[in-house]
């Protein structure tokens, strides 16, 4: 057993070297798919910068900067940070219930001082560290007993809740997401997930009939017959499966869409944002896009699989597997697959908040490739 | 260097496993997505390619230009023209219609009143619907706003058509005036633009009797529209048809005349072509503005035209019924020649005549002594039509009437004509239940009693008499490009001399010393008018009163006064132009509408609109460019 906690497999790496160590061709496929974006904000503002297209360029710079800044620094701060990021971020998350203030119905953004924060999207990052800086500490056989598996379901269940009191759906559906992936990465026995899975199914009516709601059921009613209210709350489903739908095989081309820019599209910039795409450029367009989001996937999947220390690789396959289940969940919406959540597309949509947060969770996916090679021992998890 | 044990290998391995696992979950959701794309776009393209044009396109009627209306010699009686508005869309009021309104009312009057119609417009119509604010502006006032535009969110300025009457007053009653569409209007009627916001239809007279000729037919035009219904711009245009328009008999100089001459008074007036029935001038007044209808009658301008006694919404020519008076005793002298009552026969008037137990007074207190028919009609004796129309009957008098033009709406193409009373035995067993009484005869001798006309039945009988023949009155020439032709008038089954011995007795009226017009006589050689006056009274008259004098009408208040009437013709000779005037409670001693009556058939002989050739209408869609740019 190695006693000391921390041990490098290349102690004398500076960061110039760092540098080349960076995955540049994955961040040219973010580069890419952000171009998507700023098209689309560009043409849904009827060919204009302002007022999305500008400010969302200058994020992304931003972001790219956040980007690489974190991937530079080595694992081991971050495992060092991640309990202090979590309850940083569970403070915020309470705080927002007491002082937040309203947005689109719900209270989720939080003043400090000139800045406006959203804790939500800080605890995605900070979950996936906490979980992975616990996780990194069990083996197999240890996640599955108990106590641990206890800890670990209240460290998803505390900032889940307090998400879910918001209210915010989506979210909440990304972190209890996340959580379960990881658990279930690091080797939660079937014994477990089996009957968790026939916990849902018993639970889903459950949580209809006392947990959800009123606009929350809404959604999901329309959602199952969108045209039985064509002009009211299902208005959203139909228009983007008119624009997707009328996009054809080439689209109407980049500008021409007419959906998005005659104002038949709702939430046109942000969580609808995918459909002006389709409608510009059909599905060839559309297909294109998707595959840019697998290689990013796939790239996230391969540096996972070939970090040295588990904690690298739960904090790399969290991230990617967070920024799937947004690009899910989000198409799968827009295409009228599932209800409608508010989950914007990543890189994509307009959103400040929400584009730094995936910078960063990028930029930690790119610090445990650059730091592939750092190991940290299993039974570092009580020093801090 | 940490050493890796058992335990690290296992959970490596584990996590390797599960996460290809995840992995292939992954791209099967990709592959979901791949086929959901390909379900929308390719296989159901083509459908939602149909919505998304469906979306974008709306089709909306454009009003047509309404067809004007004009005199005999194309003067523009009513006309179409720009109406610059402002409308406010309240979702594009981006700090509130409130602080939009403020900022208008700097730019342009509005008062309180209009502010809160306009809010309360706002609260009842959708958010993306432009809803009026002021209407009619002047080019001044419209061209500020259009400046101004860049800090008037919400405003929109707007190019509309709107109806407009040159000759406001006079001719009101004949035009009629155009008012927003009310529900009973569209309960029969299938036109699409009765459904177009702001849309006006004829509610009286020639608008509303040729309604259908003048309104045109609906265009459409193709807009893109956005999801809240704004026009983006416009695809394409198919323009509708303008309306006819409707060329009148009316000459609008004479119409002048005539208003100018009436006044304020409560008077109707018609002057009409003896050969042809062609009304030339037709005049009902007070009148009103019919443009206040078109832009919605304030309720102080409405209250004002609803109170006054002198009733200026009543159209005394059509719809006014009076008891004609002395007016009746030319056609009771026809009926009597008709009748073959002797042509020297004459009566000695005292005063009165005893019919039954009662006394029937003549209006000359001392009588008039020898009295035949021409001296009848000549000093509008009572006692000498009391005898008459005792000797020839009710029946007589009945068919002379209605012969001549009474008892029936003259069928003049202007809606709410009435069509007056003339009674007989029959009509009052049907009316009243019980039979006709002799003394009722008398009284029907001198056009009292039951006795009921309006002015353009007296005026077409004093067409008749002059001309001897059915003419009927017609008010309108052409409608588009057709002619309204009629047959020539052809004879009255009425003798030709008893013409000839009226048309004297009505020379002697105006033109023999003696007569009751004589005073206000036209001296001028060649444009002798012939007539005859008449008196209605509104009020009872005692017994004592006829046996101390009847009280003077100066000495009555203005109600209880005896409307005057006087029927004419001019000239003498060879009559051309036919008259018929009421005025309400005017019968006075200086006989004033016997003087107006004078002024205007001087001024039609003078201008003699008969002989002058009329306009023709050109093709419709030049001849009606006002405001159709």
């Amino acid at each position: 057993m190695n006693t000391r906690p921390y041990a490098l497999a290349r102690r004398t790496i500076g960061s110039f070297d760092k540098l080349g160590e960076i995955n540049w061709g994955l961040v040219l496929l973010l580069v890419l798919i952000a171009c998507a974006g700023f098209a689309m904000l560009y043409s849904d503002a009827n060919a204009h910068l302002w007022p999305w297209a500008g400010p969302q360029i200058i994020r992304f710079f931003a972001g790219l900067v956040i980007l690489v800044s974190v991937a530079l620094v080595d694992t081991r701060f971050w495992l060092r940070a991640a309990y202090p990021a979590y309850a940083i971020s569970l403070v915020l998350l309470a705080l927002v219930l007491v002082i937040g203030h309203k947005g689109l119905g719900a209270e989720r953004w939080i003043a400090l001082g000139p800045v406006e924060i959203q804790p939500s999207e800080m605890m995605k990052i900070a979950l996936i560290l906490a979980l992975a800086r616990f996780l990194n500490g069990l083996s197999v056989e240890d996640v599955s007993k108990p106590h641990n598996l206890a800890i670990a379901l209240v460290m998803i269940g505390l900032p889940a809740l307090l998400v879910a009191k918001q209210p915010n759906l989506g979210t909440t559906l990304i972190l209890v997401a996340d959580g379960a992936s990881l658990l279930f990465l690091a080797g939660l026995s079937w014994w477990w997930i089996g009957p968790v899975l026939g916990a849902v199914v018993v639970a889903v009516p459950t949580a209809w009939r006392f947990v959800l709601h009123d606009y929350q059921k809404q959604r999901v009613m329309t959602f199952l017959n969108p045209e039985s209210d064509a002009l009211g709350a299902g208005w959203n489903i139909t228009q983007a499966k008119i624009a997707i739908g009328s996009g054809g095989l080439t689209g109407k081309g980049f500008l021409e869409g007419t959906q998005s820019r005659l104002n038949f599209l709702p939430e046109k910039q942000t969580d609808f944002i995918f459909t002006t795409f389709a409608e510009e450029f059909g599905f060839a367009g559309s297909i294109a896009l998707l595959i840019l989001f697998a290689v990013v996937i796939g790239y996230g999947v391969q540096i996972a699989m070939s970090a040295r220390s588990q904690f690298a690789r739960l904090i790399a396959i969290g991230i990617t597997l967070n920024f799937f289940f947004y690009i899910m969940i989000n198409a799968l919406m827009v295409m009228g697959l599932i209800p409608v959540v508010g989950i914007p597309m990543p890189l994509v949509s307009y959103g400040g908040t929400a584009m730094l947060t995936v910078m960063f969770g990028f930029g930690l996916l790119m610090s445990c490739h650059v730091h592939r090679q750092v190991e940290i021992a299993r039974h570092s998890a009580g020093i801090i | 260097m940490p050493t890796f044990d058992r335990k690290d290998k296992s959970r490596y391995a584990t996590f390797t496993r599960r996460s290809l696992m995840m992995t292939g979950g992954m791209t099967a959701v990709f592959a979901v997505l791949g086929g959901r794309l390909f379900q929308l776009q390719i296989e159901d393209g083509a459908d939602y390619m149909t919505q998304a044009e469906a979306n974008r396109v709306s089709q909306r009627l454009v009003a047509p230009s309404r067809g004007r209306i004009l005199d005999r010699f194309g003067v523009e009686l009513a006309n179409n023209r720009r109406n610059y508005r402002v409308l406010l869309v309240a979702e594009q009021a981006s700090d509130g219609v409130e602080a939009a309104l403020d900022r208008l009312a700097k730019i342009i009057e509005l008062p309180d009143r209009q502010r809160e119609k306009v809010l309360h417009d706002l609260q009842e119509n959708k958010k993306f619907l432009p809803v009026p604010v002021a209407e009619n502006l002047s080019w001044e006032e419209f061209a500020r706003i259009n400046l101004q535009l860049p800090y008037l969110p919400g405003v929109q300025p707007d190019v509309g058509e709107t109806r407009a009457y040159p000759y406001s007053a006079g001719l009101a009653h004949v035009l009629g005036y155009v008012a927003a569409v009310s529900p009973n209007d569209k309960k029969d009627a299938d036109d699409p633009l009765l459904d177009l916001p702001g849309f006006r239809i004829g509610k009286r007279g020639i608008e509303k009797e040729y309604d259908e000729d003048v309104r045109g037919a609906a265009g459409v035009s193709r807009v893109e529209v956005n999801a809240y219904g704004r026009v983006i711009r416009e695809l394409s245009r198919t323009p509708g048809e303008p309306g006819k328009d409707v060329w009148l008999t009316i000459d609008q100089q004479l119409q002048q005349f005539v208003d100018q001459r009436l006044g304020n008074e409560s008077t109707a007036c018609v002057v009409m072509d003896v050969a042809t029935g062609d009304v030339l001038a037709m005049s009902s007044t007070p009148g009103f503005d019919p443009n206040l209808f078109n832009v919605g009658i304030s309720n102080d301008d409405w209250k004002v035209l609803t109170t006054d006694d002198h009733k200026p919404l009543i159209d005394k020519v059509l719809a006014g019924v009076y008891p004609p008076g002395s007016t009746f005793k030319p056609t009771v002298a026809l009926a009597a020649v008709q009748a073959g009552l002797d042509k020297d026969f004459s009566v000695n008037c005292t005063g009165s005549l005893r019919f039954g137990n009662h006394d029937f007074h003549c209006w000359k207190k001392g009588g008039h002594g020898h009295v035949d028919l021409h001296r009848g009609i000549q000093v509008s004796c009572d006692v000498f039509f009391y005898e008459t129309a005792r000797r020839i009957g009710i029946d007589a008098i009945e068919d002379a009437a209605h012969k001549i033009g009474f008892g029936h709406a003259t069928g003049i193409e202007i809606p709410g004509e009435r069509s007056g009373v003339i009674p007989g035995r029959a009509w009052k067993l049907k009316t009243y239940g019980v039979p006709w009484l002799q003394g009722e005869t008398l009284n029907t001798g001198i056009g009292q009693g039951y006795v009921l006309v309006t002015p353009i039945q007296l005026c077409t009988v004093a067409a008749r008499i002059a001309s001897g023949r059915a003419v009927t009155p017609r008010i309108t020439r052409v409608v588009g490009e057709a002619w309204q032709t009629r047959l020539a008038a052809g004879p009255l089954p009425i003798k030709d001399d008893a013409f000839a011995i009226v048309r004297a007795g009505m020379n002697a009226v105006t033109n023999e010393p003696g007569g009751t017009a004589f005073a206000w006589r036209i001296p001028d050689p060649g444009f002798e008018m012939a007539g005859k006056t008449g008196t209605a009274q509104v009020r009872v008259i005692s017994k004592e009163e006829h046996i101390n004098g009847v009280k003077k009408n100066e000495s009555l208040p203005w109600k209880l006064r005896d409307h005057a009437l006087f029927i004419a013709f001019a000239p003498v000779d060879q009559p051309r132009y036919a008259l018929s005037i009421i005025m309400e409670h005017g019968a006075v001693t200086a006989h004033p509408h016997v003087q107006m009556a004078r002024d205007i058939l001087l001024f039609a002989q003078q201008r003699d609109p008969v002989k002058l050739p009329t306009a023709y209408p050109v093709k419709a869609a030049s001849a009606a460019g006002v405001g159709r740019a």
